[in-house]
């Protein structure tokens, strides 16, 4: 497998304290990584330095010349005072074709909001039209930051299924911050968790069982992951037969 | 109709200059919630003419400086992170207000106050029209050359970093255009007065807008409306022209207020 974008051994430093602590992470073709951790454990920070954002302190990122990053920022807040069109906003700074656009637009199921103005869009109908732009310019890798952070729970089932259809239609990876691991338990390849430093990773079935998980989110988590892997127990016996 | 009088000409060219920058400025500082510092910005501007006249240098020049001083004392203040910025502004614009006219009283030479904080633009020189033509159409042009750019930052800056904006620069660059914007104005609005056209004309105008670009224009249309029916009343009437233009404003925003229930909904 080839690494699409990795990050070796990156140390990053804010007001004398090590946000990130000698950090590395890869993501390969066709991957699905959910990074998970604690508030202010530094994951957003992992994924500014990944997309160049921020040039860490110390370590290396690695990423294939030219590629297509799209990506999907926390819900956002959109000001009444600025009239923009959802069609509009979706195609801001874009090279884009009227094809690509009703392409992705039946694809996300935001057609019938192009001509809405973004302000009135629900919290769903908004993640939808953030996660459409990503899609814009066939991205090789999606990078989502709590794309789901301020939906209820429908509204979170419902993005992450829609993520989880891309995922299988599209040949991308996906790197994602998010707390919801319970949602994509049975799409993620991978999980890693992040507390300044990566404490564990691996598939989800074993990382929740993980010491370092335990201690980080207490037993009740995990537990209550147990529980979600419960269900999808014909999936991993597979696996472990592999 | 009997030819107009040439200061009347100059009056107006230099008002629909303002007018047009303040409007598409105006939109920045709307979006943007801008509206206290741009009006902070324009007190400090006072302690700039104070300095001009000391120093004996051009003012929009020394406004400028002034201007971007203050600029960069409040970036450093605020990254003290000790007090909330709206408490920083007010500390900062009225101690310089105040220093401004102190400074001003002090001077030997006798300098007319009024038309700094109300501005006079029956008196607009041919040196301050080219000021405005210059300045303003630097502002336009780095408006419009940055303009996809900034909205998508105004909209979700993050989004804008990761497709490549650079946000940081373009923040300041903002806030220079601001400090032109100020800088080329006073004498037309005046100090205390230059924050409402940045801001009335703009919000009248979003009540009748779709799109950014929509808004602009009609920021700088109703901008242009208010400054030609204000420098008519300021002439016929000896009204002063700064609050003159603005009453005008804070008329027409009235008027299109209403249909803003209309547009909220599309």
């Amino acid at each position: 497998m080839t690494d699409i974008i990795s990050a070796s051994n990156i140390t990053v430093t804010r007001d004398n304290k090590d946000i990130l602590d000698n950090v590395s992470i890869s993501v390969n073709a066709d991957d699905f990584i959910t990074i998970l951790g604690p508030n202010g454990a530094g994951k957003s920070m992992l994924l500014k330095c990944l997309m160049g954002f921020y040039k860490p302190e110390k370590g290396m990122i690695n990423r294939t010349p030219n590629l297509r990053i799209g990506y999907v920022p926390q819900q956002f807040v959109s000001e009444q005072t600025l009239p923009i069109s959802t069609k509009r906003f979706l195609t801001l700074r874009k090279k884009v074709d009227e094809e690509e656009i009703e392409k992705i637009a039946d694809e996300t199921n935001i057609k019938s909001l192009l001509e809405k103005p973004v302000h009135v869009l629900s919290g769903g109908e908004r993640q939808r039209v953030l996660l459409a732009r990503s899609l814009i310019g066939n991205p090789e890798l999606l990078v989502l930051d709590e794309p789901a952070q301020n939906l209820d729970i429908s509204g979170q089932l419902a993005f992450y299924k829609l993520l989880e259809q891309i995922y299988q239609s599209r040949s991308l990876s996906i790197l994602m911050v998010s707390h919801d691991l319970h949602m994509v338990m049975a799409t993620t390849k991978k999980v890693v968790c992040l507390f300044h430093h990566i404490c564990c990773s691996g598939e989800p079935q074993i990382v929740t069982k993980d010491p370092e998980f335990v201690s980080l989110f207490g037993n009740d988590m995990a537990e209550m992951m147990a529980v979600y892997q419960h269900g999808h127990n014909h999936t991993h016996e597979v696996h472990d037969h592999d | 109709m009997t030819m107009i009088e040439p200061f009347l000409v100059k009056a107006l060219i230099a008002g629909i200059l303002v007018a047009l920058i303040a409007g598409c400025m105006g939109c920045f500082v709307v979006w943007r919630r801008m509206a206290y510092f741009s009006d902070s910005l324009a007190h400090s501007a006072l302690l700039g003419i104070a300095m001009g006249v000391m120093l004996d240098v051009n003012h929009n020049l020394s406004v400028m400086v002034s201007c971007i001083c203050f600029a960069f004392f409040l970036i450093w203040l605020q990254r003290k992170k000790v007090f909330a910025t709206d408490t920083l502004l007010g500390i900062l614009a009225h101690g310089s207000l105040a220093v401004g006219v102190i400074t001003i009283t002090l001077l030997e030479q006798r300098m007319d106050l009024h038309s700094y904080l109300f501005g006079d633009i029956l008196t607009v020189g041919d040196e301050q029209l080219w000021w405005l033509f210059i300045g303003g159409g630097f502002v336009l042009i780095a408006l419009s050359l940055n303009w996809s750019s900034l909205i998508l930052m105004t909209i979700h800056e993050d989004l804008a970093m990761a497709e490549s904006v650079r946000v940081s620069r373009l923040e300041i660059l903002l806030m220079l255009l601001m400090t032109i914007v100020v800088a080329v104005s006073i004498k037309i609005v005046g100090i205390l007065l230059i924050a409402s056209m940045l801001i009335i004309a703009p919000a009248a105008a979003r009540q009748l807008s779709r799109s950014p670009e929509a808004m602009a224009i009609f920021a700088c249309l109703i901008g242009i409306i208010a400054v030609v029916s204000g420098i008519y009343f300021s002439f016929e009437f000896d009204t002063p022209s700064g609050p003159t233009i603005v009453a005008a404003l804070a008329a027409i925003f009235a008027i299109l207020f209403p249909l803003s229930n209309f547009y909220r909904k599309n």
